[in-house]
């Protein structure tokens, strides 16, 4: 489940296509050997021809060569100081569109460089990027949104291409995630007296405990001071495994109590042990479920004095493995 | 075998008009139903001496005395469960009346539930005070079962599911509901029938309940009065005479939420009520030509067609089918529109229609009806009636 999200058209998207990202940046620094060591025995390469003249000369070629993988690095701005970003820019302009739309949120998901010539100590680096594409709406683990792709594009004091770079950025709607309990309006809170106390004394442990009558050993849900089947007054609050299930279910849709999260899923479960009992299944999609699907207990706080138990789908199985 | 059957009958009903906003006070609405019924009997407040309500109903008794100027009341009582009462106050009275403690008993039942406090809403505000019957909902509200469609929702499932009823099988019982409301002027649904495909379409409740499912929640009054089914003849209107009246409990029955018993689609204490009334009228499903089924969730009017034997456990599906429970079919029920296409009024308005059944002044009229079945909510502690003609 994602955040509501609006529908983007091409004719909205488009027109980033092949626009700036705004002015050139070079290289601080002229590349320098030193600056190539430092690099390649952080990443543990040890190709000499980019550290040892005579090396690289064995090779064919006229010097040392700064590693082609450092090609993004010279035009970086550094730890000290970034360069303003242009506050109109069309960047910007996409981003804001795109975050009006839904997609708030952002993640790189890859980057391909292509290495025309080798640049070499001296050279002088200058990276130009601009929107190459952005793509339609997809929907992803991740979740719901635009894949946006810049080309950024190398060259050297004379304006010769020393390589490019397509970076691929996933710009989506983030997980409608569950606020926290804080967050919401409590949900409605369980009458407690002494016939049942002992109940929600075991949720605070993460047990689901039933009562089974000291007579005659019947299990009885939901509790009650005696036992129906042989009207003794004495019981045992037992924990049960807490598996069992589905013997039916509802979707809740319409009022939604501010407390919940709707659609809402709440399941009749038949407990192993015999006996039925109800809770709501948060994080189940209505889909998923159904009648006589296995299900376990889970137990969540509601706050400091109260746990409540629920369920959710059990991983499929084969029988007789449980 | 009680032997209640026949000494007494509903010699007058009074209604408000059925709205969504009436204007006036909940006592209000009671006053002037009551007025009503009282009216058609031919009879006055002074007359009456005895008063029966819900245990939800907010007007008590002496502001209702007061407000019509009754004599000596020597008999009120009432009955818990909210929709399961309305067979229950009748045969309170009933029992009233036929054991001399009361003369002339009235039944009421008056609410603003749709302009005022909506059942709909559920019990979400449910106290935290530590009594039995708050207890209760412990299991079910902090897991966002919080109202009575939901609740409903969860026992249909499992109908459905064990039955093999499709959302087809529901959708029968609200289209008749409203093929009968559509010519009943009294009800808020009058000249609006709905198709099969209104209610596939209609938006979802409590899957697997839908918005036609459901009834609707109403602003509005009904009132009965029971006599003697010998004073009963002395008075301007053909008797209604109780043939049987009978309430339930039985093995696992809850309020709303009996999910414990070895088959939740079955309701135990409504098979109870119909065995008792069966009975006690010395009658049979093929003496009935026309039923109220009470009608507050589409699956329990099912399950209640088995409770009562108008066909086998998991056959309603079939049953309900091709208009046979509407106009002309086998078992025309719920006539005046129900709750689902007529009024909300926990019942009491089914009450009222099954008196015009055997009077023979219902706007849907079914021919010669010597007896009819009313039965209360299911799902819940319940009720039930015969009615028949006199003699």
């Amino acid at each position: 489940m994602t955040t509501e999200t609006t529908p983007l058209t091409r004719e909205q998207l488009d027109p980033f296509a092949g626009k700036s990202c705004g002015p050139d940046r070079q290289s601080r620094d002229p590349i320098a050997q030193s600056d190539i060591r430092s690099w390649v025995e952080a990443l543990g390469d040890t190709n000499p021809i980019y550290v040892d003249e005579a090396s690289a000369k064995a090779t064919g070629r006229s010097s040392i060569i700064a590693p082609p993988a450092m090609l993004q690095v010279w035009s970086m701005a550094g730890l000290l100081k970034k360069p303003a970003s242009p506050p109109h820019g069309a960047r910007q302009e996409l981003i804001a569109l795109l975050a009006e739309a839904g997609f708030t949120s952002v993640v790189a998901t890859n980057c391909e460089q292509e290495y025309i010539r080798e640049a070499v100590p001296g050279d002088i680096i200058t990276a130009s990027e601009v929107i190459e594409s952005v793509s339609d709406q997809k929907d992803t683990a991740l979740g719901r949104g635009h894949f946006v792709t810049t080309l950024i594009t190398f060259t050297d004091s004379d304006g010769a291409i020393i390589g490019n770079q397509r970076w691929r950025l996933f710009r989506f709607a983030p997980p409608n995630r569950k606020p926290a309990a804080e967050a919401r309006p409590p949900r409605p809170r369980p009458a407690m007296n002494r016939d049942n106390a002992f109940f929600f004394e075991g949720t605070l442990a993460q047990e689901l405990r039933i009562q089974r009558c000291d007579g005659c050993g019947t299990l009885r849900h939901p509790p009650s001071p005696a036992c129906g089947t042989c009207q003794s007054f004495d019981w045992t609050a037992e924990a049960m495994s807490g598996r069992g299930t589905i013997h039916s279910f509802v979707v809740n849709h319409h009022p939604q109590v501010p407390a919940f999260n709707y659609p809402l899923v709440v399941a009749l479960v038949d407990l192993e042990e015999g006996v039925r009992f109800v809770a709501e299944m948060p994080d189940a999609e209505p889909d998923d479920v159904s009648i006589g699907l296995p299900v376990e207990v889970r137990f969540r706080q509601q706050g400091d004095d109260l746990a409540l138990p629920y369920f959710v789908l059990a991983p499929s199985q084969p029988a007789g493995e449980r | 075998m009680s032997n209640l059957s026949g000494k007494t009958a509903i010699a007058g009903i009074g209604a408000t008009e059925f709205s969504k906003d009436s204007g006036r006070s909940e006592l209000q609405l009671a006053a002037e139903s009551i007025l009503a019924a009282l009216t058609d009997a031919g009879l006055t407040p002074a007359d009456v001496d005895g008063l029966v309500t819900y245990t939800m109903e907010k007007n008590p008794e002496v502001e209702v005395a007061r407000a019509l100027g009754m004599g000596d009341i020597k008999y009120f009582g009432r009955v818990n469960f909210g929709g399961g009462a309305p067979g229950a106050v009748v045969l309170q009275a009933a029992m009233a009346v036929a054991t001399g403690v009361a003369d002339v008993v009235v039944c009421y039942r008056a609410f603003n539930e749709r302009s005022g406090r909506r059942f709909g809403a559920g019990v979400q505000d449910r106290g935290t005070e530590p009594s039995a019957e708050n207890a209760g909902y412990a299991w079910y509200t902090p897991h966002g079962l919080v109202t009575p469609a939901q609740w409903a929702a969860m026992a249909g499932r499992r109908y459905m599911h064990d039955s093999g009823a499709t959302t087809e099988a529901l959708g029968a019982v609200a289209v008749a509901a409203r093929r009968h409301a559509a010519t009943n002027p009294k009800a808020w649904f009058y000249e609006r029938p709905i198709t099969l495909e209104d209610h596939a379409e209609s938006r979802w409740i409590a899957e697997p309940l839908r918005l036609l499912d459901c009834c609707q929640e109403s602003d509005g009054a009904q009132a009965l009065v029971i006599v003697s089914a010998e004073r009963a003849r002395d008075l301007p209107q053909k008797p209604a005479i109780i043939k049987a009246a009978a309430q339930g409990i039985s093995g696992s029955t809850a309020m709303m939420t009996a999910y414990y018993g070895d088959d939740i689609g079955h309701l135990t204490e409504m098979t109870l009520v119909a065995d008792q009334l069966w009975a006690d009228a010395q009658l049979t499903p093929a003496d009935i030509p026309t039923a109220i089924i009470y009608d507050h969730f589409t699956p329990y009017v099912l399950m209640q067609l088995e409770s009562f034997g108008f066909c086998g456990r998991g056959e309603a599906k079939d049953f309900v089918r091709d208009g046979n429970v509407e106009l002309g079919g086998r078992l025309p029920i719920n006539t005046h529109g129900g709750q689902l296409g007529e009024a909300y009024i926990h019942g009491m308005n089914g009450v009222a229609e099954g008196v015009r059944q055997i009077r023979g002044t219902a706007v849907n009229q079914v021919a010669d009806v010597q007896n009819t079945v009313v039965t209360g909510g299911a799902g819940v502690p319940t009720s039930g009636l015969i009615l028949g003609a006199d003699r």
